[in-house]
């Protein structure tokens, strides 16, 4: 080792140890089970606004982003605006009554919703599902980012994340995590923020040369490889997806319970959409002057980009200062949104398989929680430990589309439709669920090629969509029969302000 | 000091009224009578209306650029001083811009509430919780 791993190993560590600090801080104020899972839905629209920033901001966001923009340009906008769009669908389609529903977590909506625990099962299997699915590459890019910044086995850096999780979320649930998060947003922003201002200054000195002179013309055009009309329908099937997708993520989904109210979970949207919009407007700094300081890296490992550039434009000890606070926001990123996913699925875990009665033992819901944060951790940890190769952004895309099929029409439907019925809703979900589960599957499986059918199963929400709209439609009103019957009494509750009294 | 001034009673305007409404409509609600049915279908319909039109807006700016850039390619050598006019908008004008309906979707959703509190003779809190 040499002094470069300096910075990485500093920045690691003092993260690190600010996490669990702040978890402590926050085990000392979390007591009851309700604490646990929404922090006993107090937690007010700015602070909770900042923790989903800091939980949502992924390795995907952080790293991701700007490597995809350095390498392949305007069209990769699309990630960015789509996964700060979904949160504005998510405001005026489901935040407010979602809050209102006064369920801990998605199964529960489903169940109260729709009466059924059957639609209940399939939720937690999805839930948990795609959970797994978003924590598997946050632990492989750990993986990798320990492996560029200090030269680590890529097993070290998965580790290091998932005990630092485990650690954080088992002791305060909810209530803690939710300032944990807060601080990790804004400290993602200034390790994105604080080296732009140094690097844009040396860009200007250095004669501001312009970052699209050496680009081809697809660099400046946001429409997806290879134009025409299959370029336009996989940006539209991006579209798509994370437009409709961010509703349904489990992690995303838990947090908007934490709000006290429906307006508060309305105005908390506001300020998230405020909060990435900031955020999302730095990466393309980053590749822009990429393309001017960094052409190496456009070809090959455009991961790295946010990691490397500070070195290579700046140098010595402030360049050194810099790749530690890029290192730092980086791994703030990784354990931020895999504190989030824990948390999901715990909670789900907790209420569908450890809170139950095995043999004789019956676990307490703060022992069951803990013992299902465990169980939430290790399995996606033992699944990236053999598969460190696989694309994270892809397995981040494929979550995207797979919720945008399942969970967005359950919760439109279930919110906006009265007539939707228990079958139905398990109809769209398996259409949805296996449409775009097994098309992206393939597409991970298979090697890249072109052509309509790659590009179909690609990038399959705009299909998978419909699909399972039409599956849950066309079902429900063959079962009209079996409308619940407190739908009506449920749709009152969803949709009625707080300040009208009602008996409920 | 002099003597103290005479008491005086001092009360808030007749409540009974408006508390008897209130009660008697929410309970048009609770009973999911034909009328409580009439007042929860009007707020989901200008609420769904509400969303739909903010969706629609989004769809006509944001949702069309991926078009105009197909049907119109020459867009890709654009420039705003030296920024490609796709990163321009892309990039940062989209964010502002999904704030803005975020904000004039809140002030309607609320409004629409608000209405709703009134008629069926509740009052939402005044400040901001």
């Amino acid at each position: 080792m040499s002094t470069d791993v300096v910075p990485g190993v500093v920045a690691v560590v003092l993260v690190s140890i600010a996490t669990l600090a702040i978890g402590t801080w926050g085990l000392r104020i979390s007591r009851t089970t309700s604490d646990f899972f929404v922090a006993s839905r107090t937690v007010r629209p700015r602070l909770n606004a900042s923790a989903i920033g800091g939980e949502y901001l992924s390795a995907a966001s952080f790293l991701g982003v700007a490597g995809l923009l350095l390498t392949f340009g305007a069209e990769m906008l699309w990630y960015p605006v789509g996964w700060t769009a979904g949160y504005l669908v998510l405001m005026v389609l489901v935040a407010a009554p979602l809050r209102r529903s006064g369920a801990y977590t998605l199964p529960d909506f489903a169940e109260a919703r729709l009466g059924s625990s059957g639609v209940r099962r399939l939720c937690s299997v999805l839930v948990v599902g795609i959970g797994w699915l978003y924590l598997l590459p946050q632990f492989q890019g750990a993986g990798v980012t320990l492996r560029a910044t200090i030269g680590a086995p890529p097993w070290a850096g998965s580790l290091v994340v998932a005990v630092v999780v485990l650690a954080s979320v088992s002791p305060g649930g909810m209530r803690s995590i939710t300032f944990v998060q807060a601080f990790q947003y804004w400290l993602k922003l200034t390790a994105l923020l604080v080296p732009v201002f140094v690097l844009v200054a040396v860009w200007l000195a250095d004669g501001a040369a312009d970052p699209a002179a050496a680009a081809p013309h697809s660099w400046s055009v946001p429409l997806a490889a290879p134009g025409g009309g299959i370029g336009l329908y996989t940006t539209y099937s991006l579209i798509v997806a994370t437009f409709l997708g961010t509703m349904g993520l489990p992690h995303v989904v838990v947090r908007f319970y934490t709000n006290p109210d429906g307006r508060a979970a309305r105005r908390t949207t506001l300020a998230v959409l405020g909060l990435l919009g900031v955020f999302y407007v730095l990466p393309p700094v980053y590749a822009a002057l990429g393309r001017i300081y960094a052409p190496s890296l456009v070809e090959d490992g455009s991961d790295v980009l946010v990691l490397a550039l500070p070195s290579l434009m700046v140098g010595g000890v402030a360049g050194a200062v810099l790749t530690g606070l890029v290192t730092a926001g980086a791994f703030a990123a990784f354990l931020s949104t895999s504190s989030g996913l824990t948390i999901a699925v715990a909670g789900v875990l907790s209420q569908d398989v450890t809170g139950r009665r095995w043999g004789s033992v019956r676990l307490g819901g703060v022992a069951a929680f803990r013992v299902a944060a465990a169980v939430a951790v290790v399995v996606p940890l033992l699944m990236s430990l053999p598969a460190q190769d696989v694309a994270v952004a892809r397995t981040v895309g494929l979550a995207f589309a797979v919720t945008a099929s399942t969970f967005a029409p359950l919760l439109m439907l279930g919110i906006w439709w009265r007539g939707l019925t228990p079958a139905g809703a398990v109809a769209g979900l398996l259409v949805g669920g296996l449409g775009s589960g097994a098309a992206v599957a393939w597409t991970l499986a298979a090697s890249p090629s072109s052509g309509w059918g790659p590009a179909l199963l690609g990038q399959p929400a705009a299909w998978s969509v419909p699909a399972s709209f039409l599956a849950m439609v066309v079902v429900s009103r063959l079962t009209r029969a079996s409308v619940p019957a407190h739908a009506g009494r449920f749709m009152v509750r969803l949709h009625t302000p707080e300040a009208v009294q009602l008996q409920r | 000091m002099s003597d103290p001034p005479s008491r005086v009673r001092v009360t808030g305007p007749p409540r009974r009224r408006a508390h008897v409404v209130r009660a008697a409509r929410t309970r048009e609600i609770d009973a999911e009578t034909a009328l409580g049915e009439v007042f929860m279908r009007s707020l989901l319909r200008e609420q769904l209306v509400l969303a739909l039109r903010v969706l629609a807006a989004l769809a006509l700016t944001v949702g069309l650029l991926p078009l105009l850039f197909h049907l119109f390619p020459g867009l890709g050598d654009v420039r705003v001083g030296p920024v490609p006019v796709a990163w321009l908008l892309l990039g940062v004008l989209t964010y502002p811009w999904l704030v803005v309906l975020g904000w004039a979707y809140i002030r309607r959703a609320e409004h629409n509430e608000r209405d709703f509190a009134d008629l069926v003779g509740s009052v939402l809190p005044e400040e901001d919780r």
